[in-house]
Order: structure tokens, then C-alpha cells, then sequence
């Protein structure tokens, strides 16, 4: 149908000086809905075929009920006609009713009584005027109207408004153009092609097909594919720092520990509260331990019951029973002992080393938007001869510089199984705020000696979780859409790349 | 870590300094505490209250400023406004720290208190003593007195079940004293709470009103301490007056006021050497302010047994004042630094472990550590105190010098290389919870409930087992996700452990009785099931990890070129096999499938006799769907990882 439109009118430009004053009344003459005119006109025009001139033309319409005023006079002309005809005895209403018509009667008798054309006698009405003594002027305004074709000006606007009040007219807008060549003008349309196709390529109609200009203000598609997840993209920037700086990974794939590993072991006195229930998952099944290395056990117990290796110990009733309880470890450490376990018994004997893990650990606490009961520990630790405080603040500056945070500031601080013990602060790019990064310390004596690990051999240790820096970093205010089901697949089709600022670089 | 409160400008008065917030602060962080927050009485009254206060109801409440200061865990001394200004002025050297003293008192003349050994041994069976003489309480030094012992009820005696504190006006009782266990019924008194009623209780009818009072809840948490008992501990005097029911409540009889002068302090424990502690704080923060300050007067604690023969007996407060050493190449050595032998004394006086003395010609430091600094275990104790007393942030930086060598875990490296392929084939990863329901685990995936690994005291009732599997952590993500849009399918995987009981798994000479194992799971849902989709990942993965289908299973598809350059590594084969789902006492995952659409993947390797099982694959079940509130079909792989290592 819009080809046939087109054509049309591009026909009737063929000769240069050839315009459609008004596609309406254009429209009229050829038959054709003057919307689709409109459709196509604009189309030609957006190709730059036609110029057009935007028309507005408003009228009055006259409704059915003008109409019929025009035919047979205005209702209270048609009234007093009837009045007169019945004389001085006048009619009752019911009477005039049936005579002109009930809405005739309404209007026409309201008007007649208004113009004094007529008067009550008792409960009949009687005219007052001859038909001579009046003109209809509402017929004649509506007929004078009609003939103008409903051109605006005719009336006087006081009429107009009369005309309006009693809805016998109403003013309509038509929108319309005037079409005359536009610079482009072609007496056949060719289309513009929107993209470059195979079909063009292979018949080579790329050469003469004129392209569409493109609107480059639009987002380009969704790529697609798959994602992942934010908080693993910030532990691979972590584990490559750590690998940089030489450390080797844990295996901390066993989230189910024994209390003696998770907390005797690194000298944490059985009666710590960080072994209270809630603050720890124990486990029901299975509840206890099976095994441990016995001999080291018993160094162990001897540790914390007497002391040794120029301890006083902590001096109570050191229980197996106590020590065999399973839990889901509470840090990563758990692994960590283990490992200086081995690396003091290991075949040849001790040697330095650097470890670390970035894994799952649990605490059983209320949940909250910056907890949860299970998170990531970032650990790393050096066992080395005669290491010391100063290794440990050189190493923590190492670390953060990897990921941008050169300010630091450490604060003692009180763990059980670290003396010195420090917190870490650090003066935080992103946050523009100095804020608290995570915790160190050097083993304990207590800790070291039962593995059997030369005296003079010192481990300098420290963590963080993965959560706060990743949060910090995609600007996560709520730990939940980070860790768990709740997570938007949205936030994590958008997370960037994991770039830190190495300042070591 | 506890938190002390304590009014700033009494602290300020104490120290006989004032500082700015940001000064505090600072002083704070050197000395190893931590100004929390900064508050008043009338500012946490508005915070607690529910309801708006008008400002008349709030000025009831103080506005003087009041430090909420973090106290490290081990630091006793701390916990009381006393001993943290002590500690302060000593650090800055406004004062020297004082010599704590137990009075000498004539053997005779000895307050005794005998401790009915057979009956105490069953529920509570230490107790140590002291006494403190002419001591001038205000409303403030009772107040903090009773807040010394809150905090330390709180922390070190583990809300009192390893140690609780009696205090009492000495002057209402007769020594010698009894510490023994008796049957409730023969326990009664009128404890603290009733002092204006005068009330008289049996002891199992006042743990009962404890347990259900309202205005006593404070006390409720201790009743299990000692209720299911057959016999309740109990001090009494010589005239039978009920001091205590530890560690519930003392009686009303002994009650200290702001009149009371002499104060007799009892700590029954469970363990001796923390009651000692908690005896040694009270004693060394409160003596201060004795007639003659700094000093206690001991008590002889007798123990008899049945037939009222003396078995052991000691003396207390120990008040244990030692000499501990370190040598100063170690002290040096240890924090980094490099200071002289006669700096590190001075350093001593600084952190309350003076006087110290040299030996040995310089080499070897010798400290006091007063009764205050029971944390003060081994010379490395010695060492980080002076550490603190030079400052952790004058120390020199350096780095350990000797090189090592990093490399990661290889179930780490498989794991993270198919992560990285498996998003590239345009899956979305997930990092769901390693704790679930039982129903989640199980029920919900139509699977019998089989052994899992199970929590003993979850705080959040949900989790009950640790995951055997990741499937519902990604069903789970797909109903939270459920307005995104499935129109050309929503693709999900995780790689990560999950938890199984076994009790052969060795672990550092260690078995526990369970161990991890990584899985990868993976799920698509759309308009139409995908199970051609998830099938295409298992044999992704198989071709990642370098492991070729068996001939048999290939036979009817097209041979790709992939086919001509797969590369393989010798001997390692895989099949898929379907899975009878109709069969109940099948496959552990059968009923999680749709019938008829789910299969097992079966790998050959050298070295294993038969064809091993290492994961399914299906359609999903409409039951599991609607158990997860998923409107889309959804089929789901979960294979394990470390058998393609």
C-alpha cells in the first residue's frame, strides 16, 4: 500500500514546479486515506524526496442535532409554532410533548419562556409573540455555518460560544502538509539499506546501495557468554600476589577440623570463648575425632597444662575429650598448623617457607550486612630462622602496596596464639578513609615448640577476609549480594576486571 | 574484645591529664586499646529507646561524655577505670607501678575458710579468698567495684562457669568461713534480689523464680550452671548464714553499701588457676583504695574431708608477684629493633614490668611481673611489651630474605582453568553457601536422606548439614533470579567443595571422620529442558581435561574435526550410561531427574580396575522444579573434580 502511496505522489511532482497545497484535500481527490498519505510523505520526506510545509486547518462541525436545526428551525421556534397554533387556549406540557417532541419540548420551551416568546396560564402554556415578531437566528448562524463550510471567523465568537454551550458545534483540528520537491527529488524511490549484508557482498550491490546514516548514541549489543563471579575474580588477583611474593598454597580443601587442630594446637586454652558454641559450629555427626598424632598430642596437652620451652603454660586440666570435639574450622590456621607440623617433621628436617590460602571458613553468628556465617580468609605466614617483627610489618607493607595501600599503621592488639600481636590499619584509596585491613602477629613459643620446630625458627603470620576487600572494590554495601543465592546474576555480568594499583610495580 | 565505659572526665581526673578525642585516640592506639565510640548516657538512652524521648525524658539522663574503650582479651587489668588509668599513667611515666602486698597476718589470728571437699568436688570444687581492710567506697569506686566484677564474670570466668565473685560487708558475718555443696533443700536464705522484702527462699525454689521473674532475667543464664544438681554450692559463715549460692547470687545478709569498710571476697571456680586470677584482679584494682593501699590480707583456705580431716589447704590472694627473664639479644631479635640493655629497663617501667634488673653482664633482662599481668607467659610476652613501649610504628621494615619459591595447589589450577573455560561457554558463575537445610540437600531434590555431615548448635536454624551437593545453591540463585529473562535459557555453575563423612580420609595423621570433595555443577534453564545443552558441557569438560569418549558412546554421532585433533591423555576413557530412574535403590541423585532423561558418566583411568562413577546429568524432576519455585524446565550436571586431576 505505501508504494503505491509513494508513487503516487512523487507522480504528481513529476513536473518541478508541481505541489499538493494540502494532502487532505489531496487525499479527497485521489481516494486515499490521508493518514497513509501523511505516512508516506513524511517517510519521502525523512530521504529528502519532498520538502513540506506542516498545515493546520481548524473548522466547526455541525452535530446531528444542528442538522436537523438547519432543516426544520430551531427547537424554540418549533415550539412557539406549535403554541401559536393552539391559540390563546395555549396547550398543557404533556400536550406540547407529544406535539414536537420531549427533547424538543425541553430546550424549545426553556428558550420560549427565556425570550418571553411565551408565558404560563395557569397550567398551560400560551405564546405571546406571532411568528412575525421573531427571527431564528440560532438556524440562521448554524446555516450561515454551514455554508462556509464551518470556516473559523464567519460567526462572531459570542455566537460561537452560544453555539458551543448547547453542543450544537465544536471546533476540529486537521492536521495536514503542503508537499513540493525536496532536493533529493527522484520520480522512484530507492530504498537506503540499513546494513551491509552477505547478499550485497556476493552480488556487489555494497558499490551502488546507499547506506542509512547510523545513530551511534545507542548501546551496543549484550555480549553474551558467561561471567564470573566478582568475589573469585579478587581471589585471583590475591593468590597471583601471593605467588609473586613466593608463597606456596596451602591444601585447605577440609572445612571439618578437629578442636585439637582448629584451637589446641595454636595454644588457645580450652576455656577460650571462641570455643563457646556460639561463636563456633560444632558438629553433631561426626562429633568426635577419630585420630591425631598422639605423641604430638601429648606435647601439646603438656604445653598447655605445664607449659615448656621457657613457658609458664596456661596451668588447667588440658581434656581430650575437649580436644577431640569436630567443628567446622574457624580460620584457615587450622591448615596452617598443620602445615609447620609437617614442615618440622618433613624428611630433612625444617625449612623456610612461605604459605598461604584464600578459602572458606565458619562462625556461627547473628548474620548481618557485613556478616555472614561463612567467609573467606586471605592468609599468608613465613616460618624462617630468627625472623622478626620487622619482617612481618616489611611483609604486610609488601602485600598491600601489591594492591594500592601504601599508608599503614599497626596497633597492638591480643590474639592467643600470636605475641606480638597487630592489627593492621591502612589508609584505604577507594574509601578515602583509614580503616581497619586485618590482623597479624608472630606464632607463639607455646604453638611452635610441641611441633618440634627448631627454637630459633620464628613464624610471622597474617589475614584478612576476602569479602571486605571485594565489597570495597564493587562497591557492595551488603554482604548478601556478594556471597550466596541472593546474588544478582546482573551485578555480576557488570563487575570490571580486578585491577589493584601495584605500587610495587 | 570487651569494651569498657568509662566517664571521660573522670578518666581525665584520674590521669591528671586532658586530651582532645583525636589525642585520646592516638594514645589509644600506641598503648594497644581502642576508643570505640564516643557517647553518653542520654545519647544511648535515645538510641535504645523504641519510641522518641521528649527532651524532658531525656534530660533525666546524664550528658557527661563517657569512651567506650576496647580492651584486649587478655588485659584483666583493663576492665575497670582504675586499672586502665593506672596502666596509662605508668605507660606515660606519670607514675611508677605499685608494689602490691599481702599483709602479714599471725597463723592464729588467720581467717580460715574450710571447704567441704567430698560434697564441693561433685559441682564446684575450688575456692580462694581475700580480704580487704578500711576501705573508703563512694558511690563511684562501688559502682565501678561492681562493674569490675560484671566484666570479668563476662569474659575470663566465662559467664561465671568457671569463676564467680562473692563480695561481702565482713563486718555482718563470723569467720571461720564454709564453702560446701548441700541439697537445695537445705539452702535457705534471702538472696540480694529480695533485701527489701526480706523474702526467704529454699535454693531450688529461688532458681525457679530466677528462671521465670521478669525483673531477674539478668540472673537466668547462670540458673543451668547448678540446677539439675543434686546438691548446690554454698558459703556460709559460723553461724550458718548463707553468704552465697554460687554462681547465682549472694544473700542479703552480707550485702556491701557505700558504709561497708572490711570486705571479704570469695571466687568458687572450677578452675584454680583462673580463680586466682580473677582474685588477683579484684584484689590489685580495689586495694587502692585500703587504709594502706595496695594491700591485702590473705585467707587460709582449708579442705577436710568427710570425717573433717584436713587434706590440702593454701593461701590466698597469691597476689603471685615473679621474676621472669628475657635475654636482650632475644628482645631485640624477636621485635626488629636495636636498643640497649639499659633502655629496655626503662622500657620495663613503662608497661608495668618493673623493676627490672640486668644479668649476666648486660645480657639478660630480668622483669617483674606484677599479680596484674597474668598474660605474661614467656619471654615473648616481655618482648611485645616492649615492642609496644617503643612503638610498632618506629619499628624498621624489612623483609625475610630468604627466597622461596610460589606455586598453588593443583586441585586449585584445575579448578580455576575450567572456571575460566566453563564461563567462556557462557555460564554465569555462582558462589553459593556451604551450610543448608536438610531439606534443601535432600528432601527437595527428592533425593533419601543419607548420611551428611550435621551442626550440633546452628544460630540460624536453616543450616543443619554442611552440602553434600551444589545443586541447590544454583537452584536457589535461579528462583532468586526468577524476573531475569530464561527467553534463550539463564546458564549457572559453580565449582566449589562440598562435604561427605568418611572415615578412612587421613589428614595430617589426623581423621576426623569426613572429608571435602570439589564438584562441578552446573545448570541451564529455558523454555525447552537444554538437556542437549548440559550434555555438551559434560563433554566440554571430558575434552578440557583431556579424557576421550569411548568409541561405543560416539559411534552414532558425526566426527568433527575436533575429533581428528582432540588430544587425550593415555588411558583415560569416559561413557555415559543412562541412569535408571525408576529404581529407588539406585543412584543417590535418580529421583532428582526426570524419568528417563538422566544419565551417569563413567571414567576409565590407568591404574583402576573398574569404570568409576564421577557425576549425573539430567532433565530435572517438575517436583525439584516446583520445590525450588522454578517455572522453567532446567537440566543440571554435577560431576566430580578430583578424579580429573
Amino acid at each position: 500500500m505505501s508504494e503505491v502511496v509513494e508513487e503516487a505522489i512523487l507522480q504528481h511532482l513529476s513536473s518541478p514546479e508541481a505541489t499538493i497545497e494540502d494532502t487532505f484535500s489531496w487525499a479527497a481527490s485521489k481516494d486515499l486515506d490521508h493518514n497513509s498519505v501523511v505516512g508516506s510523505v513524511k517517510s519521502l520526506w525523512a530521504d529528502g524526496y519532498v520538502a513540506i510545509t506542516e498545515l493546520s486547518t481548524s473548522s466547526y462541525t455541525l452535530s446531528d442535532e444542528a442538522n436537523e436545526v438547519v432543516a426544520n428551525g430551531s427547537q424554540e421556534v418549533r415550539v412557539l409554532a406549535a403554541l401559536i397554533e393552539a391559540g390563546e387556549e395555549g396547550m398543557t406540557m404533556p400536550d406540547l410533548q407529544s406535539k414536537v417532541g420531549k427533547g424538543v419540548c425541553k430546550i424549545g420551551m426553556g428558550n420560549c419562556m427565556k425570550n418571553k416568546w411565551a408565558k404560563k396560564a395557569g397550567d398551560k402554556l400560551v405564546a405571546t409573540k406571532a411568528m412575525g415578531e421573531v427571527s431564528d437566528e440560532t438556524q440562521d448562524r448554524l446555516k450561515a455555518l454551514d455554508a462556509a463550510n464551518g470556516a473559523e471567523g464567519v460567526i462572531d465568537d459570542k455566537q460561537v460560544n452560544l453555539l458551543k454551550r448547547r453542543k450544537l458545534i465544536s471546533l476540529v483540528t486537521l492536521k495536514s502538509y503542503s508537499v513540493t520537491r525536496g532536493a533529493e527529488y527522484a520520480p522512484k524511490r530507492v530504498k537506503k539499506a540499513a546494513d551491509l549484508t552477505k547478499e550485497m557482498l556476493d552480488s556487489g550491490a555494497w558499490k551502488s546501495t546507499p547506506f542509512k546514516p547510523y545513530n551511534f548514541l545507542t548501546v551496543g549489543e549484550k555480549v553474551g557468554g558467561g561471567y564470573l563471579h566478582p568475589l573469585l575474580k579478587v581471589r585471583a588477583e590475591f593468590r597471583k600476589i601471593l605467588m609473586q611474593m613466593g608463597f606456596q598454597e596451602m591444601p585447605t580443601n577440609k572445612w571439618v577440623e578437629s578442636s585439637f587442630w582448629n584451637f589446641d594446637s595454636l595454644f588457645q586454652p580450652q576455656s577460650h570463648p571462641a570455643r563457646d558454641a556460639h561463636d563456633t559450629f560444632f558438629i553433631k555427626e561426626p562429633g568426635a575425632t577419630v585420630s591425631v598424632p598422639e605423641d604430638y598430642y601429648e606435647r601439646v596437652k603438656e604445653m598447655h597444662e605445664k607449659g615448656g620451652a621457657g613457658s609458664i603454660g596456661y596451668r588447667y586440666d588440658f581434656k581430650r575429650e575437649e580436644a577431640f570435639k569436630n567443628l567446622l574450622r574457624t580460620h584457615t590456621t587450622a591448615v596452617s598448623s598443620q602445615m609447620l607440623y609437617k614442615l618440622a617433621n618433613q624428611e630433612g628436617g625444617f625449612k623456610p617457607a612461605r604459605y598461604f590460602s584464600i578459602d572458606r571458613v565458619f562462625r556461627n553468628e547473628t548474620m548481618d550486612a557485613t556478616h555472614l556465617c561463612e567467609f573467606h580468609q586471605v592468609e599468608g605466614l613465613v616460618a624462617d630462622y630468627n625472623l622478626s617483627l620487622g619482617d612481618l610489618l616489611g611483609t604486610i607493607e609488601t602485600f598491600f602496596k601489591k594492591v594500592g595501600i601504601t599508608q599503614l599503621r599497626f596497633k597492638p592488639a591480643f590474639n592467643p596464639y600470636t605475641e606480638p600481636s597487630m592489627e593492621i590499619f591502612g589508609y584505604h584509596p577507594d574509601l578515602k578513609k583509614w580503616t581497619e585491613l586485618g590482623n597479624s602477629g608472630m606464632f607463639r613459643p607455646e604453638m611452635l615448640a610441641p611441633m618440634g620446630l627448631p627454637e630459633n625458627v620464628r613464624v610471622i603470620a597474617w589475614g584478612l577476609s576476602l569479602e571486605r576487600p571485594t565489597m570495597i572494590k564493587y562497591r557492595i554495601k551488603n554482604i548478601r549480594d556478594l556471597f550466596g543465592h541472593k546474588v544478582e546474576m546482573a551485578r555480576t555480568r557488570t563487575a570490571p576486571i580486578c585491577r589493584f594499583d601495584d605500587q610495587t610495580a | 574484645m570487651p569494651t569498657l565505659a568509662v566517664e571521660r572526665d573522670a578518666l581525665f581526673t584520674s590521669l591528671g591529664r586532658s586530651y582532645t578525642r583525636e589525642e585520646f585516640d592516638e594514645l589509644c592506639f600506641e598503648f594497644g586499646v581502642e576508643l570505640d565510640d564516643v557517647t553518653s548516657e542520654r545519647e544511648e538512652a535515645d538510641k535504645a529507646s523504641a519510641t522518641k524521648l521528649s527532651k524532658k525524658q531525656l534530660s533525666v539522663f546524664s550528658d557527661s561524655v563517657i569512651y567506650k574503650i576496647d580492651v584486649p582479651a587478655n588485659r584483666y587489668d583493663l576492665l575497670c577505670i582504675e586499672g586502665l588509668s593506672r596502666a596509662i599513667k605508668i605507660f606515660l611515666g606519670d607514675l611508677d607501678a605499685p608494689q602490691y602486698q599481702v599483709v602479714q597476718v599471725p597463723e592464729s589470728d588467720m581467717e580460715r575458710m574450710v571447704v567441704q571437699q567430698s560434697t564441693t568436688a561433685t559441682i564446684r570444687p575450688f575456692v580462694v579468698c581475700a580480704i580487704l581492710r578500711d576501705v573508703t567506697f563512694t558511690q563511684e569506686r562501688y559502682q565501678s567495684f561492681i562493674e569490675l566484677q560484671d566484666q570479668l564474670h563476662r569474659n575470663l570466668c566465662r559467664q561465671r562457669t568457671l569463676v564467680a565473685i562473692g563480695t561481702h560487708d565482713m563486718d555482718t558475718v563470723q569467720g571461720p568461713f564454709k564453702y560446701e555443696a548441700r541439697a537445695p533443700s537445705h539452702i535457705n536464705f534471702v538472696p540480694l534480689t529480695h533485701s527489701a522484702t526480706q523474702q526467704t527462699f529454699d535454693a531450688k525454689a529461688l532458681l525457679e523464680h530466677y528462671e521465670t521473674e521478669p525483673a531477674c532475667k539478668h540472673l537466668k543464664p547462670y540458673v543451668p550452671i547448678i540446677k539439675d544438681s543434686p546438691l548446690y554450692p554454698v558459703v556460709l559463715d559460723s553461724n550458718e548464714t548463707v553468704m552465697s549460692l554460687p554462681p547465682i547470687i549472694n544473700g542479703s545478709k552480707s550485702k556491701i553499701t557505700l558504709d561497708t569498710t572490711n570486705v571479704f571476697i570469695e571466687c568458687t571456680a572450677t578452675d584454680l588457676t583462673k580463680a586466682n586470677i580473677v582474685l588477683d584482679t579484684v584484689v590489685t584494682m580495689f586495694s587502692e583504695y585500703a587504709a594502706k593501699p595496695f594491700t591485702v590480707e590473705p585467707v587460709r583456705v582449708e579442705f577436710v574431708d568427710a570425717s573433717s580431716q584436713i587434706t590440702k589447704s593454701y593461701i590466698t590472694p597469691q597476689m603471685y608477684t615473679r621474676n621472669e627473664s628475657a635475654s636482650v639479644s632475644f628482645v631485640n631479635s624477636l621485635i626488629g629493633i636495636n636498643i640497649t640493655a639499659q633502655k629496655m629497663v626503662e622500657l620495663c617501667n613503662k608497661i608495668q614490668l618493673g623493676p627490672a634488673t640486668l644479668l649476666d653482664n648486660d645480657t639478660m633482662l630480668q622483669v617483674t611481673v606484677p599479680p596484674t599481668r597474668s598474660d605474661i607467659l614467656h619471654a615473648v610476652d616481655i618482648a611485645e611489651d616492649i615492642g609496644i613501649a617503643f612503638g610498632y610504628n618506629n619499628i624498621v621494615k624489612r623483609v625475610p630474605t630468604t627466597a622461596t619459591v610460589g606455586s598453588e595447589q593443583p586441585l586449585a589450577t584445575l579448578g580455576d582453568l575450567l572456571r575460566e573455560e566453563i564461563a567462556r561457554a557462557g555460564y554465569i558463575e555462582v558462589l553459593t553457601h556451604g551450610l543448608c537445610s536438610i531439606h534443601d540437600n535432600f528432601t527437595a531434590l527428592r533425593r533419601s536422606i543419607t548420611s551428611a555431615v550435621s551442626l550440633s548448635n546452628p544460630a540460624n536454624a536453616e543450616y543443619q548439614v554442611v552440602r553434600t551437593t551444589l545443586l541447590p545453591g544454583l537452584l536457589k540463585t535461579l528462583q532468586h533470579n526468577r524476573s531475569a529473562s530464561f527467553a534463550n535459557g539463564f546458564k549457572l555453575f559453580e565449582i566449589s567443595d562440598v562435604v561427605l563423612p568418611d572415615d578412612k580420609h587421613v589428614v595430617t595423621e589426623t581423621i576426623v571422620g569426613a572429608r571435602n570433595s570439589r564438584k562441578v555443577c552446573g545448570v541451564y534453564a529455558g523454555p525447552t529442558s537444554g538437556f542437549e545443552i548440559i550434555h555438551g558441557l559434560v563433554d566440554r569438560i571430558m575434552t578440557l581435561t583431556e579424557v576421550q569418549p569411548e568409541e561405543e558412546y560416539i559411534k552414532n554421532s558425526a566426527k568433527g574435526l575436533e575429533e581428528q585433533y582432540r588430544v587425550s591423555r593415555e588411558g583415560w576413557y569416559y561413557t555415559i550410561r543412562a541412569l535408571d530412574t525408576d529404581d529407588v535403590n539406585g543412584h543417590a541423585s535418580s529421583g532428582t531427574y526426570f524419568p528417563g532423561r538422566a544419565a551417569e558418566v563413567l571414567l576409565t583411568k590407568p591404574g583402576v580396575e573398574e569404570k568409576m562413577s564421577i557425576g549425573t546429568f539430567g532433565i530435572l524432576h517438575p517436583e525439584v522444579l516446583t520445590n525450588f519455585d522454578i517455572q522453567y524446565p532446567t537440566s543440571a550436571l554435577e560431576l566430580d573434580l578430583e578424579c580429573l586431576l
